[in-house]
């Protein structure tokens, strides 16, 4: 099963903020599997999305070369009903707290302007950490993680705060 | 930071910061209660904590700051699992704030965590706020 969790990202600031969109479609596999006979996308499947799109802003900040991990929701609730095929969620990442040993944001889920999810997500970035056994590891494949960014447009839309393009080169995918 | 915060205040903010943190009730949240053992925070919390008591009081909370892990896992301060006199030492320089003289009865690594309380924290906070 591919494990995308959001289409692609309408914007990317990097260090500040991101959204993104994900559209829930019939022919997905788990809209069959979570409630026969009546389709709805599962709110973990939403959290993740929440995560996929806050965990990839934090991953910019260490410029995608360190492992940084979801440790935590701080919190996480769900006031919009269900999500529906058809439906489009947006997810908005914002960065709220940045540190040494990882970072903190905020990201807002919405249907049509309406708002459905929220949640507080923590990133730990484990090179911050001395064990050894985690030092130095990254959570993807380089070359997996960059047609990732790619298929999910980034490099695309990503900036950085003066304006200026996130570039593939600036980042070490080797 | 300007303005002084009393230990009423000081303790109605921690307070927050460990109910939303850790997702307990008020009352549970009392002075003398243990972070790991009453209120369950796990070592993933206390990351979480910091960053909640950064923001309410306007502090910055350096690594190691609030619950010196270094420490704990030095060699030299450090003996079949238990701290020595000279890591006891360091540790109430490092901890100021920290009560820690049931600790030094039985100095086992894994008991600090276990014997912080939500007053060490405040006493943290005001530390802080002091220095």
């Amino acid at each position: 099963m591919r494990w995308f969790w959001l289409d692609r990202f309408s914007e990317f600031v990097s260090g500040s903020h991101a959204t993104a969109v994900k559209c829930v479609s019939l022919s997905e596999d788990h809209l069959e599997e979570h409630w026969p006979s009546y389709p709805v996308m599962p709110n973990t499947l939403v959290a993740e999305g929440m995560a996929q799109c806050g965990g990839l802003l934090v991953s910019e900040i260490y410029k995608f070369g360190e492992l940084v991990v979801l440790a935590k929701f701080s919190k996480c609730t769900f006031e919009g009903g269900e999500a529906r095929p058809g439906d489009v969620l947006q997810y908005r990442a914002t960065i709220d707290q940045v540190k040494d040993f990882g970072a903190s944001v905020t990201v807002k889920g919405t249907v049509e302007g309406r708002p459905f999810s929220e949640a507080e997500i923590f990133f730990a970035r484990y090179s911050a950490d001395s064990s050894q056994q985690t030092k130095g590891r990254t959570l993807f494949n380089p070359v997996d993680l960059l047609k990732w960014l790619r298929v999910v447009g980034v490099f695309t839309v990503g900036v950085r705060p003066d304006g200026t393009r996130l570039r593939e080169e600036d980042y070490n995918f080797a | 930071m300007s303005t002084v915060s009393s230990k009423q205040e000081i303790f109605s903010k921690v307070q927050e910061a460990l109910i939303d943190a850790l997702g307990v009730d008020e009352e549970e949240v009392t002075p003398t209660a243990t972070l790991q053992g009453d209120l369950g925070a796990e070592s993933i919390d206390f990351l979480d904590i910091v960053f909640r008591l950064e923001k309410a009081f306007g502090i910055k909370i350096e690594r190691g700051e609030l619950f010196p892990e270094d420490i704990l896992t030095n060699t030299e301060y450090v003996a079949d699992g238990k701290v020595n006199s000279a890591g006891i030492a360091a540790l109430k320089e490092r901890m100021p704030f920290a009560d820690l003289s049931r600790f030094e009865t039985n100095p086992n690594v894994q008991n600090l965590g276990k014997q912080l309380t939500v007053q060490d924290m405040c006493n943290f906070v005001e530390h802080k706020l002091a220095a």
